[in-house]
């Protein structure tokens, strides 16, 4: 397996060919390649554009309430005994998580482009209701992919999109989950080329899209090493998110991936064990290899077909991750464990009890991490946790784990 | 060197037709009946066989081909079979070619040098793996060409001039144009953009240039033929074969007679593509 020297930055992919190492790339069909092209070349244009720059800025400001806060959970910290937990509130933002961040970016430069058709694609629902609220902002029509059995366990999510005026497509094929959407998604793109914009929400995909959602995204990070270091006069000993795509802790990640002394961690779905196939870890039980337009870790078989995974959160459930992300792994500056969805409810709840914030199941993985490490490590030392979004969505699947009704 | 593509197309152009390029997904419904449906491809008119290695996640193909892949894994099929069909197929015709299409992770995860060893001991002609743009010509491409396998590449109707030069660059056996944007077995195009796009493509490469996409009838593949070196069929095959599996995977008739009940149909339709609409 490729162990890639530590670079002298690691912060300053991807390459030309949109490559993190030998992660990444385009593996597209041909159909989509000028579009791709063509996008690199709008979204180079565009990041240098002060007034590009400037109207993203606006809307985060007065439209999403960024920055978001970073909040020192104090009561959580002490029940622990042990770090001081901060999380980076990004349940605050509008529409309930870090994925407005992306869908204002991305429809920014759709709108650049001319293209006038919004599709995306979503496991949670997050997303999708991102997608949804900038295209009701911007008067485009959108139409959402979203497994069946998402579209099951997110209903909240679901009829938020549909009242946002979007169309929601549940796809039945696999096991209905955020892989099968995207899927379906881009074979909208392919057959709807010539005015679609496709609105992919993690840091996945084919190249620029990796590098184009974790700018987006790295107001999370710029934010955070700005508030720490203002709140606490220096920067954390560990920064801990949960990991689907991606696309959240890659933006809390790349402001700090030069800080040698700052420990960051990525969290992914343990789900029910990795003995079993029923999780999504594919930094820790899978292999590289190729789908939806990059190479990246993936849960396979022996013969290359894709496996289906497992998670207890939507947003997580997904068999791949972005392909920078298997890079930091490969390059050993960035960890990446499993937590079990047994853990991540009790993350859930304690957070809840003891904080009275209800986090979302997938920012409840990397809450579980810090209840692991925060008890062995001294008071003085820092954790800053990216509290992704809100939990509001998941009480349904969380009451039916505890045997209730609602 | 020739490969057996380049020698069935050069003994097409002589006999003034253009070549069925027929589709089919390898190990749907199962081994033993897929390789008799290959087997029944060429007696039944087609000239070449384009034979199809089945995915999890096939994103440019409609829903024919998303099932026939399914009930192709289902059934047990991996890569090693689909070669091991080939070599199968080999044992008695050693004249038509094979080209396996399909998507890049399973070659990947085979490992790129060790396929294509095989697959040239298998009797592989070309390769058509759908999510390798030029772009990425380092992955299989290059490596392709140098064992002596066709790489064949997909144009659309988004290759614009500029494009072309690049996408044709590393191409070998034929072009294949995709007749429209969208995913496999959607509506037929209109066959005179068909054949100004063929033109278009031929200004720029002296490769046959066969089309796909959209053909089901023998009707649409000798309107189409009569411009195109070489007309593509696949969801209707793979329909052709999904139509006689009831709902619970039992055959209700033989597929392969199926299959070549359609293929001798659309065979006497590329062979008339070239006569007058008098004859």
């Amino acid at each position: 397996m490729n162990q890639p020297v530590a670079p002298n930055s690691f912060r300053t992919g991807p390459d030309e060919q949109g490559m993190f190492g030998i992660f990444g790339g385009r593996f597209v069909a041909e159909t989509l390649m000028p579009l791709i092209l063509d996008l690199e070349k709008e979204w180079d244009a565009a990041k240098n554009d002060p007034a590009f720059r400037a109207e993203l800025q606006a809307l985060s400001t007065h439209y999403a309430g960024r920055p978001s806060k970073l909040y020192y959970a104090e009561g959580l910290s002490n029940h622990l005994g042990g770090a001081k937990i901060y999380f980076k509130r990004e349940d605050l933002n509008h529409t309930g998580s870090h994925k407005i961040n992306n869908c204002l970016g991305q429809i920014l430069l759709a709108k650049r482009m001319g293209r006038k058709r919004i599709i995306a694609e979503t496991g949670a629902g997050q997303h999708g209701v991102a997608s949804a609220t900038v295209a009701a902002r911007f008067g485009f029509p959108c139409v959402v992919y979203m497994g069946a059995t998402d579209v099951e366990r997110q209903k909240p999510n679901v009829f938020r999109m549909k009242l946002l005026g979007a169309q929601v497509n549940a796809v039945s094929a696999g096991h209905g989950t955020l892989k099968d959407a995207m899927n379906e998604a881009l074979r909208d793109w392919v057959t709807n080329v010539e005015d679609t914009y496709y609105l992919i929400g993690t840091a996945a995909g084919p190249h620029p899209y990796p590098e184009m959602v974790r700018e987006f995204q790295s107001a999370i990070g710029n934010e955070a090493r700005a508030q720490i270091l203002e709140q606490e006069g220096r920067l954390p000993d560990v920064i801990i998110a949960a990991v689907g795509g991606g696309s959240n802790a890659i933006g809390i990640f790349h402001p700090f991936l030069d800080d040698k002394d700052v420990k960051i961690i990525g969290i992914e779905a343990g789900g029910r064990g990795l003995d079993g196939e029923e999780h999504c870890a594919s930094m820790n039980a899978g292999r590289p290899g190729v789908l939806h337009g990059n190479r990246t870790y993936l849960l396979q078989d022996s013969d290359g077909q894709i496996k289906d995974g497992h998670s207890i959160s939507a947003g997580l459930d997904y068999p791949g991750v972005g392909p920078e992300h298997s890079w930091l792994r490969d390059t050993g500056r960035v960890d990446y464990v499993p937590i079990l969805d047994d853990e991540a409810l009790e993350a859930f709840q304690l957070t809840t009890q003891k904080e009275g914030i209800i986090p979302a199941l997938e920012s409840s993985h990397a809450i579980a991490h810090a209840m692991k490490i925060a008890p062995t490590m001294r008071k003085d030392e820092i954790i800053i946790v990216n509290l992704s979004g809100r939990g509001d969505k998941d009480v349904h699947t969380v009451a039916g784990m505890m045997g209730m009704e609602i | 060197m020739t490969t057996r593509i380049d020698r069935r197309m050069a003994a097409l152009k002589q006999e003034g037709r253009p070549a069925l390029v027929t589709y089919f997904m390898g190990g749907d419904p199962d081994y033993d009946t897929s390789l008799e449906i290959m087997k029944a491809l060429p007696k039944a008119g087609s000239d070449i066989i384009e034979l199809g290695m089945p995915f999890s996640d096939p994103m440019a193909d409609g829903p024919a081909i998303q099932a026939a892949g399914l009930r192709a894994l289902r059934a047990g099929q991996t890569l090693k079979k689909t070669l091991a069909m080939a070599a199968d197929f080999r044992k008695e015709d050693d004249e038509t070619p094979i080209v396996l299409m399909g998507y890049y992770n399973p070659i990947y995860s085979y490992g790129v040098d060790s396929f294509l060893a095989d697959a040239k001991a298998s009797g592989i002609d070309g390769l058509i793996v759908v999510d390798l743009p030029p772009e990425m010509d380092e992955e299989l491409c290059i490596p392709a060409l140098k064992a002596g396998v066709n790489f064949i590449r997909l144009a659309t109707p988004t290759t614009d001039d500029h494009r072309l030069p690049k996408v044709l660059q590393n191409t070998s056996g034929f072009v294949y144009y995709v007749s429209m944007t969208g995913i496999t077995g959607s509506a037929l195009p209109d066959t005179t953009n068909v054949a100004a796009a063929v033109s278009r493509i031929k200004a720029h490469t002296d490769l046959p240039v066969c089309v796909g996409f959209g053909v089901k009838t023998a009707e649409q593949a000798r309107a189409i033929g009569a411009s195109a070196d070489g007309v593509v069929v696949g969801t209707a095959i793979v329909n052709a074969v999904a139509n006689v599996i009831d709902g619970n995977g039992k055959m209700t008739a033989n597929p392969a007679e199926a299959v070549a009940t359609l293929v001798d149909g659309l065979a006497r339709g590329v062979r008339r593509a070239r006569l007058a609409p008098a004859d």
